[in-house]
């Protein structure tokens, strides 16, 4: 893992005095909040229905167990003893007072973390693979490069006051598990034919209101260059990005605008000015990154297989476990494992101040001190012993963590929605635990088998309900909730928004409606390896309009 | 009817003007305005206690009378008066003489 270098300690030592300081004038009064407002944003402070919000950023969504232990620490010190993880690798607390927040940001200092460009119109925390440095499917590990583009983006004087937030996120396999092409720069490590790493570079994609999948503008930057090409992009959207218009500011739509080809020729002519620049990574800079990220010594433990086999045989609740939660690692004598936030019933990505320090142990015991965030708000263990896979199971179970559904229909991705945002229109989380109580049956879902429901509670898709299969947005009509269903979407590398299924539903109706559309996919499906996504491929919306609406689909 | 709200600037806790002049965590307690006037007077005693730094963001909220209750007509500030519907234990619903959701 990366750690903090002298200079990285004074600069975040700096600001949070700087932030103390801050929050002193304004308590006292010699600043209005008209002048605060900027500065809190900037140290992830916002202001929602019930208190204050703090946002920590979780590089490239990786911890150590000591950070995981302190974010616990915080949670019962100072918060209501749990914390929220987001679709953005971040963890939220959505009870702290403001005058507590500069002791807050010491204690995450102490440990290597910060707040600093969690808002604004800035380039934001870079999100990355959660199976980085693990995944068998890997061509390399994306995070050197996240960390690189955190250092060169915290506080860039040029890109601190952009038309609009930035964000970048970075996947270094085939397989997309970071949905770079719903980003405003995503970027696909990859080698080519000589062996040399670089990225295919995605530009302009974003959910939001005005949802536009990333054009590919280059489809092999070297890595030496990630810094120039990425500052080439940053500085014509600064320069030609709208500043008139919030809802057109984003660099999708100066992309949309321009068209593609345009945008990428402008790139390249910033690009061919700062090639030869101090933007270049010298190897000695990308080795010394690299080395922070070294892959862990995993000792051989061929026993796995074996101790595996003959406890799921015994255990059903394990081979459920096994069959969901555990994916194929580099060392096949490893395994990476998802540790379920999405209980049945429970809040989709909250955990509790116990069960963080209890996932921080197992990590310490078993998982090479690692704890990945994944943007599905799951928590991942990167690199578990298979021959101990039972053990991080029976601890799992112990501290009800151990749910066997990832990427199943109940492993729905939701935003707090109205029951704490101040930008919501409708509740999602209540939405989400009454889907997942619906199919809490595990044969029933394994039945339905890979289902991606993903809700927002407004426009601004936090819940990133475009690219659901099954995406649920959360409107407010007439003062009542109503929610609009999308299907089809997808955020993976083939990439696609969710067709508007019809008239939305009400909070009584829309339980019932996604039962209907699984109930067809089921009817139509051609047989048990067609999933919904393949299935309403092939299929379109036609069956589900006509399940969902009868004669009233027809009519239309 | 509306009720003035806003939120108390050291805490961020979500509070409502009452006829006394003071800020309540309870919307029982909050005043309530039928016309114009009564309006403009909360919305001059919210600039004043923003100015004094005692609140952000006040804003003018609809509000009904339901069997001699207060009941905010949106959604949004019913969550608000009581706290998080997912968390009946949080927020001022936790206190036995709050509001409730419904």
């Amino acid at each position: 893992m990366y750690r903090y270098d002298e200079f990285d300690h004074a600069f975040v030592k700096a600001r949070v005095a700087q932030f103390r300081d801050q929050v002193e004038r304004r308590l006292s009064g010699e600043i209005d909040e008209a002048q605060f407002k900027p500065l809190r944003l900037m140290n992830g402070v916002y202001l929602q229905l019930h208190a204050y919000m703090l946002r920590i950023a979780i590089p490239y969504g990786t911890l150590a167990s000591r950070q995981l232990r302190m974010l616990a620490h915080i949670a019962r010190t100072y918060d209501k003893g749990y914390g929220h993880f987001t679709t953005r690798q971040n963890l939220q607390f959505h009870w702290p007072a403001l005058k507590d927040v500069p002791q807050i940001l010491e204690l995450l200092a102490s440990v290597e973390m910060h707040c600093i460009q969690t808002s604004g119109n800035c380039i934001r925390n870079v999100t990355a693979d959660h199976l980085a440095g693990a995944a068998a499917d890997e061509v390399a590990d994306p995070r050197p490069y996240a960390e690189i583009l955190r250092q060169w983006s915290s506080l860039h004087p040029e890109f601190s006051y952009l038309p609009r937030k930035f964000k970048i996120a970075v996947t270094g396999a085939e397989r997309d598990r970071a949905a770079v092409q719903v980003y405003d720069i995503g970027l696909h490590l990859k080698k080519d034919a000589a062996g040399r790493l670089g990225f295919a570079v995605y530009v302009g994609g974003g959910l939001g209101r005005t949802p536009i999948i990333a054009k590919k503008i280059h489809d092999f930057v070297p890595e030496e260059d990630l810094l120039s090409y990425t500052t080439a992009i940053l500085r014509v959207y600064n320069l030609y990005g709208r500043r008139d218009n919030k809802w057109k500011a984003r660099i999708k739509i100066l992309v949309h605008e321009l068209g593609a080809e345009a945008f990428a020729a402008q790139v390249e002519k910033e690009f061919v000015e700062l090639q030869e620049s101090t933007l270049k990574l010298p190897d000695e800079d990308l080795n010394a990154i690299q080395a922070y990220f070294a892959p862990p010594t995993l000792p051989a433990r061929p026993e796995g297989d074996a101790l595996v086999a003959r406890e799921a045989a015994v255990n059903s609740g394990f081979a459920a476990w096994l069959n969901r939660n555990v994916h194929t690692h580099r060392n096949p004598d490893y395994a990476s494992v998802t540790v379920s936030l999405k209980g049945i019933g429970e809040v989709p990505g909250d955990i509790s101040a116990d069960q963080m320090d209890a996932v921080a142990d197992l990590a310490e015991a078993y998982a090479c001190d690692e704890i990945r965030v994944s943007h599905e708000q799951n928590l991942i263990l990167p690199h578990v012993a298979r021959a101990n896979l039972k053990a991080v199971y029976d601890r799992l179970i112990e501290i009800g963590l151990a749910t066997p559904n990832a990427g199943l229909v109940t492993d729905i991705i939701c935003c707090p929605g109205l029951d704490y945002c101040a930008l919501a229109n409708a509740r999602s989380i209540p939405v989400a635990q009454q889907i997942a109580e619906r199919f809490a049956d595990q044969r029933r879902q394994e039945e339905i088998d890979d289902l991606k429901i993903k809700m927002s509670g407004c426009i601004n898709a936090c819940g990133h309900h475009h690219v659901g299969h099954i995406g649920i947005l959360g409107v407010e009509k007439k003062g009542a909730e109503l929610y609009q269903v999308t299907l089809g979407g997808s955020g993976d590398e083939n990439t696609a928004i969710g067709d508007i299924i019809g008239r939305g539903f009400g909070p009584d109706e829309i339980v019932d409606a996604v039962e209907t559309i699984i109930e067809t996919y089921l009817v139509h499906r051609l047989d048990t390896s067609e999933t919904f996504l393949a299935a309403y491929r092939r299929l379109g919306p036609a069956p589900f309009k006509e399940a969902l609406y009868g004669s009233e689909a027809k009519a239309a | 009817m509306k009720m003035l709200a806003a939120n108390r600037l050291s805490d961020g806790e979500a509070v409502w003007l009452a006829a006394d002049g003071n800020w309540v965590d309870e919307i029982s307690h909050a005043e309530t305005v039928r016309d114009k006037d009564g309006e403009e007077r909360l919305l001059a005693a919210g600039r004043d206690a923003t100015g004094r730094n005692e609140v952000v963001d006040a804003e003018l909220v609809d509000v009904e009378i339901i069997d001699g209750f207060i009941r905010p007509i949106r959604l949004r500030e019913r969550i608000r008066a009581a706290g998080p519907s997912i968390h009946p234990e949080l927020g001022k619903q936790a206190k036995k003489s709050a509001v409730t959701l419904a």
